[in-house]
C-alpha cells in the first residue's frame, strides 16, 4: 500500500520530508546525528489559544521560512471524560452528555447514541419518530456546514461577514429546535426507541418556510464567495489529499468525498429511512480545501430536497416504540456498534453490555479526531497562513476531538 | 454638587460630571473581550457577538485575539486541568484593569462534567471572577444581562478611597501564579488567595 | 459477505499459527467478533485488508476495554459422605479468571462497502505483560486512537510511530480509563451537589457537634 509508505515516519531518508505537487517527497532539512533539525528551522506553537484553531487546538509547527517542514497536532484540552462519565451513569443519563460532544449538532449526535442503544437492545423507532429524527439530523446537517463555510472564510481573512450571514441562518433553524425541545442548542431530544415529544402544532409549517427560503440563502452566500479570486487563490491546490491516503487514514464525511471516494453511510447502511429519499452524492476530484467546501454547499442542497420530501410525508402516528423502557433500562449482555453519518462524518457509538444499568464500556468514534490524522500530510510544504484554511476545512468541533 | 443645580445648568448647555464618572463612562462602554472561547458556551458567545443578539450595542464588539489588548476574559466553557494553566497565563497576560466572566455551568464549577477526572471544579479557584452566569449553555441573552451587569459594576468602581478599584490598589495582585502539571492533578489544586473552600456542618 | 466462520477458517488456512475464535454476541445486535492471538495480529490485519474478497480497507473504530480480575462462583454438585450417607450437597466453587487489556477494532470495506468485521486482541495481563502490536502500519486511521488507547488504558502499541500521550499532560502517572483507577478528591466544595457527587463533598464537610 502507497499509503504506508508515505507515511512521514516510514521514510528512510531520516530528514524531514514534504510533499510537492507530484505526491513525490523531498527533503526539505536534514537532521543531524542527534536528531536535531540542522539551520535556522523556527519552531511555533500555534494554539491552545489562537483564533483559528476553533477552541482548544494546539499545532506545534517547524517552520523553514514560510513553510511548514513538521506539524503535529497536539489536542486534550477540553478532554472532559464523557467516556468515563458515561460508563457511571445510566443509558439515559448519556444522552444530554451527547449533546455536547459536537456541540454544533446535537440532534445527529443524539442519533447516533439512540440506533447504537436499540441495536444493543433490539429497539425500532415507529414511522413518525423517524421522520422526525431525518428532519431534524439533515437541519443539523445545514447548520453545520454553513457555520462551517463562515468559519472557513473567517480564517482566511473574510472578518465577520459570511460568519454573520451564516448565524443568521442559523438562528431561524435553532428557534425550529427550540420549539420542539424547549433549547437552542443542547437538544437533548431523541430516546431510544423514538423521540422525547411530538411535533407542535405549526412546526411543519415553520419548517417549510425555512426550507423554502434556504435556496435563496445560499445563493447569495455562493455569488459572495464561490467565484471569490481570493478565496480560489487562497484554497485550490491547497491542502491536497489522496484519495487512497483517506481511505487509510480512515478520514470519512465531506473530507472524504471531497477527494472522490463514494461513501456516505447513509447510502451504505440505510440507516433510519433514508432509502425513502431520493438525493446525490456531491463528489470532488481535486481533494483539496476548494472541494471540501464545495462539496459541503453541494451537499446542504441534497439535504434540502431530503426534507422537502420528509416534510411532505411525514406520517401521524405515535412516537415511541411500545417495548422501549425508558427508565430502569437494563439491555442484555452483549455489545453493539451503530453509526451515522455526521455532519463531520461517521459518528458511532460503541457499547458493551453487561447487563446492568450502566454501559460497561461506551465509546464514541470521533469523526473530528480521525480526520486530523493527516493533517501533517495535508500541511507539509504549505505556507503556515494555509495551515490555518486547511484546518479550517477539516471541519473539527474540540468537544468531539477531545470528548 | 447638588442635583437640582445639575440640572439647570445642564439647562443652560454646561454639562457638569466627575471625573470618576466620566472615567467609568468611558471604560463601561468599551470593554474589549478577548476572542477566547473553549467549548459550547463559546458558541453562544460567538452568537451573542452575531446580528441577532449585536454585542455592539454596548461596545464590546470588538474581540481580541491578542490578551494584550483586552479588557475583559470571557471564560466560555469547560476549564479542563490541561487547560487551566493556559487560562491563568492568558489572565496574567492581560493588563489592568482587567475582568472575568465565567460563563457556563463548567466554568463556574464543572457542571455537568464535575465528575470528571480531566475538569477544573470552577475557574475562581485560580482566578478571580467578577460575573457569574449559571446555564448550559446560557442563552445569548443571559450573556447580555451578564454584561450590563459587568458595566453597573464598573460604573460603581470609586478612584479613591479604601474601597477603590483593584486595579487603583497598588497591594492588590494583578498576576495569580499558574498551576503546574504534577503527576496525579494541578499543583496547587486551587490558589488559596484566590478562593477558599467554603465551610459547611454537616447535620448528621 | 462471508461469514465468521469462513473467515477465521480461512486465516488459519493461510496464516500458519494464527489463533482465532469466534466471541459470541448475545445482544439482538449479533455482531460477534474475531478474537485474534497477539503474536499474529498484524499478519492477520495485513491479510484482512488485502484480501480480494474482504478489502477490509477502512478502519473505523478502534476502542480499548479494560476486564479487571473476577471472582465467578459456580454452584457444583459435590458427593460427601454426611453423617454416613453419601448425599448430594450444592457447593459454591470460586474460581478466579485473571484480567487483562482488550483493544476492538471494527473494520468496514469502502470498496465492497459492507462490514463491520470486528477484531479483537487482548494483553497477557494489567500490570506487565501489556503489549500489543500496533496495526497502524496497515490502518494509518489507527494512530491516533491507538495513542488514545496507550494514554486512557496503558496498552503499549509495538511499532506505533509515535506512541506518546494525546489526551492528559505527559507527566500524568495513571490510565484513567482503567477500572480500578481512583480520581484526585477535589471535590472540597460543590454548590449543587447531588447523589454520588454529594457523597463525595460530604467527606469534606466538618461534622457538627452534637449537643446534647
Amino acid at each position: 500500500m502507497s499509503a504506508v509508505l508515505d507515511h512521514p515516519a516510514n521514510q528512510p531518508s531520516g530528514g524531514i520530508i514534504s510533499p510537492e505537487r507530484d505526491g513525490k517527497y523531498t527533503v526539505l532539512a536534514k537532521t543531524n546525528s542527534n536528531g536535531e533539525v540542522d539551520g535556522d528551522l523556527l519552531e511555533v506553537s500555534m494554539g491552545p489559544h489562537h483564533p483559528s484553531t476553533h477552541g482548544v487546538f494546539r499545532m506545534d509547527v517547524v517552520l523553514d521560512g514560510e513553510r511548514i517542514v513538521k506539524l503535529k497536532p497536539v489536542c486534550g484540552y477540553l478532554h472532559r471524560n464523557h467516556e468515563k462519565i458515561a460508563e457511571n451513569v445510566t443509558y439515559l443519563g448519556s444522552i444530554p452528555y451527547t449533546d455536547r460532544l459536537d456541540y454544533m449538532c446535537s440532534m445527529t449526535n443524539n442519533w447516533a447514541y439512540a440506533l447504537s442503544v436499540e441495536m444493543l437492545a433490539g429497539l425500532c423507532a415507529p414511522e413518525r419518530a423517524q421522520y422526525i429524527r431525518v428532519i431534524t439530523a439533515e437541519f443539523t446537517r445545514l447548520i453545520n456546514h454553513v457555520c462551517l463555510v463562515g468559519f472557513l472564510a473567517q480564517d482566511m481573512g473574510a472578518l465577520g461577514t459570511p460568519l454573520m450571514y451564516a448565524f443568521r441562518e442559523r438562528e431561524k433553524i435553532l428557534d425550529l429546535f427550540e420549539a420542539l425541545s424547549g433549547s437552542r442548542m443542547m437538544c437533548n431530544y431523541m430516546r431510544f426507541g423514538g423521540c422525547r415529544v411530538d411535533l407542535s402544532s405549526g412546526w411543519i409549517e415553520e419548517a417549510n418556510h425555512i426550507v423554502d427560503r434556504f435556496p435563496a440563502f445560499l445563493d447569495e452566500y455562493e455569488n459572495l464567495l464561490t467565484g471569490n479570486e481570493i478565496l480560489i487563490a487562497r484554497t485550490q491546490g491547497v491542502g491536497v489529499l489522496k484519495p487512497d491516503l483517506a481511505i487509510s487514514a480512515s478520514v470519512t464525511g465531506p473530507m472524504l468525498r471531497a477527494c472522490g471516494v463514494n461513501y456516505d453511510i447513509r447510502k451504505v447502511d440505510n440507516y433510519g429511512i433514508y432509502d425513502r429519499f431520493e438525493f446525490k452524492i456531491p463528489l470532488g476530484s481535486h481533494g483539496d480545501v476548494y472541494d471540501r467546501y464545495m462539496v459541503r454547499l453541494l451537499e446542504m442542497r441534497e439535504s434540502l430536497k431530503i426534507l422537502k420530501c420528509a416534510l411532505r410525508d411525514i406520517p401521524e402516528g405515535p412516537i415511541m416504540d411500545p417495548n422501549a423502557k425508558i427508565r430502569n433500562f437494563k439491555p442484555k449482555p452483549g455489545e453493539a456498534y451503530g453509526r451515522i453519518e455526521g455532519p463531520k462524518g461517521e459518528l458511532g457509538f460503541y457499547l458493551i453490555s453487561d447487563g446492568g444499568p450502566n454501559p460497561y464500556r461506551y465509546r464514541v468514534r470521533p469523526p473530528s479526531l480521525i480526520n486530523l490524522t493527516i493533517l501533517e500530510d495535508m500541511c507539509l510544504g504549505q505556507t503556515v497562513a494555509d495551515s490555518v484554511a486547511i484546518l479550517g476545512s477539516v471541519d473539527i468541533v474540540l468537544g468531539e476531538v477531545d470528548r | 454638587m447638588d442635583q437640582g443645580l445639575r440640572s439647570e445648568l445642564s439647562k443652560q448647555g454646561i454639562f457638569t460630571s466627575t471625573l470618576e464618572e466620566l472615567y467609568n463612562w468611558g471604560r463601561r462602554n468599551s470593554v474589549w473581550p478577548l476572542q477566547f472561547g473553549l467549548a459550547c458556551c463559546a458558541i453562544e458567545m460567538i452568537a451573542t457577538s452575531m446580528a441577532r443578539f449585536d454585542l455592539a450595542r454596548f461596545g464590546a464588539e470588538v474581540f481580541r485575539p491578542s490578551p494584550r489588548q483586552a479588557d475583559l476574559m470571557i471564560v466560555a466553557g469547560t476549564v479542563t486541568k490541561k487547560m487551566a494553566p493556559q487560562v491563568v497565563r492568558l489572565y496574567n497576560q492581560m493588563p489592568e484593569p482587567k475582568y472575568v466572566i465565567a460563563m457556563g455551568a463548567c466554568a463556574i464549577s464543572g457542571g455537568p462534567f464535575k465528575q470528571g477526572y480531566n475538569v477544573l471544579k470552577g475557574i475562581d479557584r485560580y482566578i478571580p471572577v467578577d460575573v457569574h452566569i449559571p446555564g448550559c449553555p446560557p442563552r445569548p441573552e443571559a450573556l447580555l444581562h451578564a454584561f450590563m451587569t459587568l458595566q453597573r459594576r464598573i460604573d460603581s468602581q470609586k478612584l479613591t478611597g479604601a474601597n477603590r478599584a483593584r486595579h487603583l490598589d497598588p497591594e492588590a495582585p494583578s498576576e495569580f501564579p499558574v498551576p503546574e502539571f504534577g503527576a496525579d492533578d494541578l499543583e496547587p489544586a486551587y490558589n488559596p488567595q484566590v478562593w477558599q473552600p467554603p465551610t459547611f456542618v454537616r447535620d448528621e | 459477505m462471508e461469514t465468521l466462520e469462513e473467515i477465521k477458517g480461512r486465516i488459519e488456512n493461510e496464516i500458519s499459527g494464527a489463533i482465532v475464535e469466534i466471541l459470541p454476541n448475545d445482544s439482538p445486535s449479533n455482531q460477534r467478533s474475531l478474537l485474534i492471538g497477539a503474536e499474529h495480529g498484524f499478519r492477520v490485519a495485513a491479510w484482512l485488508r488485502d484480501e480480494p474478497a474482504l478489502r477490509l480497507d477502512y478502519l473505523s473504530n478502534v476502542t480499548g476495554v479494560d476486564w479487571p480480575e473476577k471472582v465467578v462462583k459456580d454452584k457444583v454438585k459435590v458427593k460427601r459422605v454426611v453423617e454416613g450417607e453419601e448425599k448430594e450437597i450444592d457447593q459454591v466453587m470460586e474460581r478466579r479468571l485473571g484480567g487483562f487489556l482488550e483493544v476492538v477494532y471494527h473494520l468496514y470495506s469502502m470498496e465492497h462497502k459492507h462490514g463491520p468485521v470486528v477484531i479483537r486482541m487482548r494483553t497477557g495481563d494489567r500490570a506487565e505483560q501489556t503489549h500489543l502490536p500496533s496495526l497502524t502500519p496497515v490502518w494509518r486511521g489507527a494512530e491516533l486512537q491507538e495513542r488514545e488507547v496507550f494514554d486512557l488504558f496503558g496498552i503499549v502499541f509495538d511499532g506505533h510511530p509515535d506512541l506518546r500521550r494525546i489526551l492528559m499532560w505527559d507527566s500524568f502517572q495513571h490510565h484513567p480509563m482503567r477500572r480500578d483507577y481512583v480520581e484526585v478528591d477535589d471535590y472540597e466544595y460543590e454548590p449543587t451537589p447531588h447523589d454520588a457527587v454529594l457523597a463525595k463533598a460530604r467527606q469534606h464537610y466538618p461534622k457538627e457537634a452534637k449537643s446534647e
